[in-house]
């Protein structure tokens, strides 16, 4: 067996100043919830197209005389299949329990937390918190990912308990794959920008949704004379975010509180750099483009917006694809992915202003230490939706 | 401890938004939660076993805080890692077999039985 069969043990992931202490027991239950993670989406990942080819596919050509002709007409005939419910039902059940132990480990040592994260935060204008922003509702419909409360949701006022449940559980889903500090995908940007534009040192960048911040930081160590703001709505996630961002020397990272549909607090062309990390899914249809619309006008001529996410929907495809990447909408609150995945983010990045000849599309894979985090192998599928492989929809903003 | 807060019970909490009927009877998917739950504290178990066991072989006597505090270095990480994949992949034998036999077509075995019995 290689090393990289098996992912590194929890204990290996990094613990700032904020982050929550696990128990030996607590550790270990991690381990199990990677392991089988791991186990569901790699060894019997399989098992769904197996199920679909050999008696959903067949049953539904039998029944219509036709091939399905949407990823929701797959959708509907697989969560008829035995196979599929008890896998879907295995998957459900194992985010839930991550949710418990990340709740656990935090609620237990909350007192800790929020003394710490109080220490880091008070009387630093780098967070600043709006108590007008409100919760817009697509945050409001559901609990993103089954995490209870969601990123706004509070234990007592105040507290930490969002960002730090949030912070602590990443290395279970993702199967380890994130790297020490869940940045992967941040340490990925810095690789991507150095080599596309080698020596580019940007004045200002705005990260929008940034939750923890667990992406941004990695910019912001990286280019340690560049401003940079993070914006999110939710006042829970931004109050860790700012102490883990403290703790680990990211000084020039300031978290403030805001709607990314209203940046008119900036005025037209304020940053070199505009980025969105996993976060365009969990928006709405209206407030997709407006977004990317007000990030069009903040960016400056010559600037990049970039937006890393799962690879969207096309005719190229395959609709079977499309259906079991669809599966985290429909079973793991995430109500607004399917519709998200299936937009032409080309247009309406070109509605926004960015002409679709300055816009480009890449791949961008996870950024770890290879030493403890080895290259994750999903077996035969990729885990789709969760492996740190991200395909990243950008533009350079035409000069002026 | 944070007394302000019941966090055993808090912890467990739902997350708001419907869960989706996965399997026919409820009470098969209370089961089905029930039995991943100690599946999974079966695994801490023996993750935990495994630390006393190696920290006995190197140290002879050990504290309860010795086990809280024990953090495995590469080898012995990769070795409780191979032990929890093995271990997944024993609970979750029958799944594992189901998936197999979806890729076979199967007559039941009494057909068999009655073609052996006249050939």
């Amino acid at each position: 067996m290689k090393r990289q069969d098996v992912p590194p043990p929890y204990t290996a992931v990094a613990r700032h100043d904020v982050f929550p202490t696990p128990t030996h027991d607590e550790a270990a239950r991690f381990d199990f919830l990677t392991a089988f993670n791991k186990y569901l989406s790699g060894t019997i990942g399989a098992g769904n197209k197996i199920a679909y080819e050999k008696r959903v596919l067949p049953a539904f050509r039998a029944e219509h005389g036709r091939d399905p002709k949407d990823r929701f007409e797959i959708r509907r005939a697989m969560n008829r299949d035995p196979w599929h419910r008890f896998w879907s039902a295995c998957k459900r059940n194992s985010m839930e329990m991550r949710q418990q132990n990340g709740r656990s480990i935090v609620l237990r040592q909350l007192d800790r937390l929020d003394a710490t994260a109080r220490q880091l935060n008070e009387g630093r204008d780098t967070l600043q918190l709006d108590p007008n922003i409100t919760t817009p509702h697509y945050q409001n419909a559901v609990d993103i990912h089954c995490m209870p409360g969601s990123y706004h949701g509070e234990e007592r006022p105040g507290d930490v308990s969002a960002g730090a449940n949030y912070d602590c559980g990443i290395f279970a889903t993702t199967g380890g794959g994130l790297g020490a500090l869940s940045d992967g995908g941040g340490q990925a940007l810095v690789k991507w920008i150095q080599q596309e534009r080698p020596g580019w040192k940007p004045t200002r960048i705005l990260d929008i949704g940034c939750t923890i911040g667990h992406n941004i930081v990695p910019l912001a160590l990286a280019f340690p004379d560049t401003e940079i703001i993070a914006i999110d709505t939710a006042a829970a996630v931004l109050r860790y975010g700012h102490a883990r961002a403290q703790s680990l020397g990211a000084n020039n990272l300031r978290f403030i509180q805001m709607n990314a549909e209203d940046l008119s607090r900036f005025p037209d062309g304020h940053f070199d750099w505009v980025q969105t990390t996993m976060f365009l899914h969990e928006l709405s249809g209206k407030s997709l483009p407006k977004i990317v619309r007000e990030a069009e006008r903040v960016l400056k001529p010559g600037g990049l917006m970039l937006h890393l996410e799962q690879p969207q929907y096309s005719d190229a495809m395959p609709l079977y694809e499309q259906f079991i990447r669809d599966w985290d909408a429909f079973n793991n609150n995430e109500p607004f992915w399917s519709a998200m995945h299936a937009m032409d983010l080309k247009q309406v990045m070109a509605e926004a202003g960015l002409p679709r000849d300055c816009q480009f599309m890449t791949g961008v894979r996870a950024v770890v230490d290879r030493n403890v985090f080895p290259q994750q192998d999903f077996g035969e599928g990729e885990d789709h939706g969760r492996a740190a492989v991200w395909n990243a929809y950008g533009a350079w903003k035409p000069a002026a | 401890m944070s007394d302000s807060i019941d966090w055993i019970a808090r912890a467990g909490a739902r997350a708001k938004g419907k869960r989706p009927e996965f399997l026919d009877d409820p009470s098969a998917e209370r089961m089905l939660s029930i039995l991943l739950a100690v599946v999974g504290e079966v695994s801490v178990l023996k993750q935990r076993l495994d630390t006393v066991e190696r920290l006995l072989d190197a140290k002879g006597t050990i504290s309860r805080g010795d086990i809280d505090a024990f953090l495995p270095d590469r080898e012995a990480a990769y070795e409780r890692a191979v032990m929890t994949k093995e271990y997944v992949a024993r609970i979750m034998r029958g799944v594992q077999q189901n998936m197999e036999a979806m890729q076979t077509e199967e007559r039941p075995v009494a057909d068999i039985s009655i073609e052996l019995r006249d050939n």
